[in-house]
């Protein structure tokens, strides 16, 4: 397998069992992405978006098929294992940016540092880079409640950036933002996917799909298409 | 980076964000603590002080005393007439002749004579007794002499006085050479012994302050007042007559205290009609007391027990609801890399800081109320340093305790599940 394929799926399945009700939320997924790529993910509610992340995210396995992140079936890990790949290879981000309210800026962009097994020497010079970066420089003692909703998703761009991942995953990022402030949230997704970042962005707005180099449409949990927009310009990008 | 230091500092953070809520979970553990560390203190002062009256009566001693019997209503209120009761000098020849391994035996009568020197009159406790009083009891002569058995052969009235009294009557001078009035008869002073604490209510004549004592020759004072002796009340005279007030047995070995006391009750029970006698065994007080305090120890420990459980449901409670309120937070932390054990981690050392806070409060407190207590209530009390220790410890481990199911329950949701709470 090459090693530019950030995240691999094989008929990923997610099979809810509620008595005899099986809900199928994720149907023999197929696709692979490249770093570098930008995909957006679009669907109905209920169409299994959410639940494709968190399996991408490794919060959530597949009950079927196999998904290798970064060269790795998770299918074959512990819980720890995971929490690990987490750590090591994923950078996630909230819709509701989930900031821990006891910690200020600058600890909570550390956040996925502190789990690390041996956490990288520099890490907090590069939070500080990262927040300065996302326009938060003058912020760093503050809490998350002090900031605006804009200002809190920054936060949790930096953080998930810090450890430097593989694959970031953004659920409805900008769902809860003004359009504005989500404009100003999307260039920054435009400018971390031409740095070659690998990213998956899930969204209900045709508008915020255009920017992204591939967009997957499901409905009921299946792959409806996917549609490549653009050519990846970094080397050995493929889809 | 020094990882638990900065996963207390947080949990700290987390527990200053609700700041009353985290003061009024401590307040279990912080009474807990405390009640345990001033409860022991206090327990461990009484028992001091008992001990060290015991001690004073001394433990290789017997100690017979007199008693009044209580009146027998039947006698009528007659206006005079003659009590004669308590330990007698058959019994104290019986004890010396016949009771094995005895070393010494002090026979004492205590008189209530006043004591005068010009215009000061005194009602210390006066004893007649001999002059290994000095030897059996470990007191210690101040200035000049004891009584010697030349005073008892040539029944000299000499006496000597315990300090609080020659300074009481002599304030500016030595009092030795100097002649007090006992009653009717004048005793020259030839030596002072050193205070101690008093052994307690004066069996015989109880009501007279006793303020230090004065002590004469016994064959003297045999010879001087006789036994009887005469108390004026309200519109009756009542005359008793007692041989010996109290006979102090000391014992060659330790070992054989009790089968000397048993002798002694033995004896007194086979002799005497009515109980007009008791027999007080320090050595036996001592078990005794010994007794109350292992009871009282365990009673304190169950109290401090139930406290700090009560203390700890009440962290773990809170904790529960704080976990539950913060799922969300532990989702988010699983999905950034967290693994189980850095959540147990993070709430046990919560609960472990709230649990320790308290500890320590309760510890302060502990240590200041038998402060108060001693300063307010005039008692003793004694802070053993294993005291606040072992409180400390304990709070601290209450929280563990307390912590772990709160702890597990964080840890064990499902990331996904718990990232959906709202
Ligand atoms: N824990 C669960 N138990 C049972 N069914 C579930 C569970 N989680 C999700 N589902 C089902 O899986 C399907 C997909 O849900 P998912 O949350 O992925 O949708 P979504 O595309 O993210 O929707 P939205 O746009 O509203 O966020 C839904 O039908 C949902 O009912
Ligand atoms: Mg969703």
């Amino acid at each position: 397998m090459p090693i530019d394929v950030v995240a691999d799926l094989r008929a990923v399945e997610r099979v809810y069992t509620m008595g005899n009700n099986r809900v199928a939320a994720l149907d023999k997924l197929d696709f692979r992405i490249t770093r570098g790529q930008y995909w957006s993910v679009m669907g109905a509610s209920g169409s299994g978006k959410s639940t494709l992340l968190n399996v991408m995210g490794c919060l959530d396995r597949p009950t079927g098929g196999v998904y290798e992140l970064a060269g790795r079936d998770v299918n074959t890990l512990d819980d720890d294992d995971l929490s690990d790949l987490r750590g090591a290879k994923l950078g996630f981000i909230f819709q509701s940016y989930n900031l821990i309210a006891q910690l200020d800026v600058l600890e909570n962009i550390m956040v996925p540092l502190f789990y690390q097994d041996d956490p990288p020497p520099d890490g907090e010079e590069r939070a500080r880079r990262l927040a300065d970066r996302m326009g938060l420089g003058s912020r760093l003692g503050h809490r998350p409640a002090e900031l605006s909703g804009g200002q809190q998703q920054r936060v949790a761009i930096a953080r998930s950036l810090v450890n430097d991942p593989e694959l970031i995953l953004a659920d409805e990022a900008t769902g809860n933002l003004d359009s504005q402030t989500a404009e100003e949230i999307l260039s920054l997704f435009d400018e971390l996917s031409r740095e070659g970042k690998t990213i998956v962005f899930v969204t209900h707005e045709a508008h915020v799909a255009e920017r992204a180099s591939h967009v997957l449409r499901m409905r009921d949990g299946r792959a409806e298409e996917v549609i490549e927009q653009r050519a990846i310009s970094s080397a050995g990008a493929s889809a | 980076m020094n990882t638990l230091g900065r996963t207390i500092r947080t949990g700290i953070n987390s527990l200053l964000l609700h700041k009353l809520r985290s003061m009024l979970t401590t307040l279990g553990v912080l009474f807990g603590t405390s009640s345990v560390i001033a409860m022991l203190a206090i327990g461990e002062g009484a028992s001091y002080e008992a001990q060290e009256q015991i001690k004073l009566l001394g433990s290789q001693n017997v100690i017979l005393r007199s008693v009044k019997p209580p009146e027998d209503p039947n006698q009528g209120n007659q206006t005079s007439r003659v009590i004669a009761y308590g330990i007698t000098d058959a019994d104290l020849s019986r004890i010396e002749d016949t009771f094995p391994g005895i070393k010494r035996v002090v026979p004492m009568r205590i008189l209530p004579k006043e004591v005068r020197s010009g215009a000061t009159v005194l009602n210390p406790r006066v004893i007649a007794t001999r002059p290994i009083y000095l030897d059996v009891t470990g007191r210690l002569v101040f200035e000049g002499r004891f009584l010697t058995s030349e005073d008892e052969r040539t029944l000299k009235t000499v006496c000597v006085l315990g300090t609080e009294v020659a300074r009481a009557l002599f304030p500016f001078r030595s009092p030795l050479g100097e002649r007090v009035k006992l009653g009717g008869d004048y005793f020259t002073v030839v030596g002072t012994i050193a205070p101690r604490v008093p052994l307690g209510d004066d069996p015989a004549e109880a009501g007279i302050e006793v303020t230090g004592e004065v002590i004469i020759p016994f064959e003297t004072a045999r010879k001087r007042f006789g036994k009887m002796q005469v108390k004026q009340r309200a519109g009756s005279r009542e005359m008793t007559e007692v041989d010996l007030h109290e006979v102090i047995v000391e014992v060659g070995d330790p070992e054989d205290v009790p089968l000397v006391a048993q002798a002694s009750r033995v004896m007194l029970g086979k002799f005497h009609r009515d109980r007009d006698y008791e027999v007080v065994v320090p050595l036996e007080l001592l078990a005794r007391a010994e007794e109350t305090k292992r009871i009282f120890n365990i009673v304190l420990g169950s109290i401090a027990g139930i406290s700090l459980l009560v203390g700890g449901i009440g962290i773990m409670n809170v904790m529960l609801a704080t976990v539950t309120e913060r799922t969300r937070e532990i989702g988010v932390r699983r999905a950034l890399g967290a693994k189980r054990k850095h959540i147990v981690t993070q709430f046990l050392v919560e609960t472990v800081c709230l649990s320790v806070g308290g500890g320590l409060m309760g510890v302060a407190l502990g240590l200041a109320i038998p402060l108060a207590v001693e300063h307010f209530a005039d008692m003793k009390t004694i802070v053993t340093p294993t005291a606040p220790a072992l409180a400390f410890g304990i709070s601290a481990g209450v929280g563990m305790l307390f912590g772990l199911y709160p702890a597990w329950r964080a840890a064990s949701m499902d990331p996904v599940e718990a990232l959906r709470h709202e």
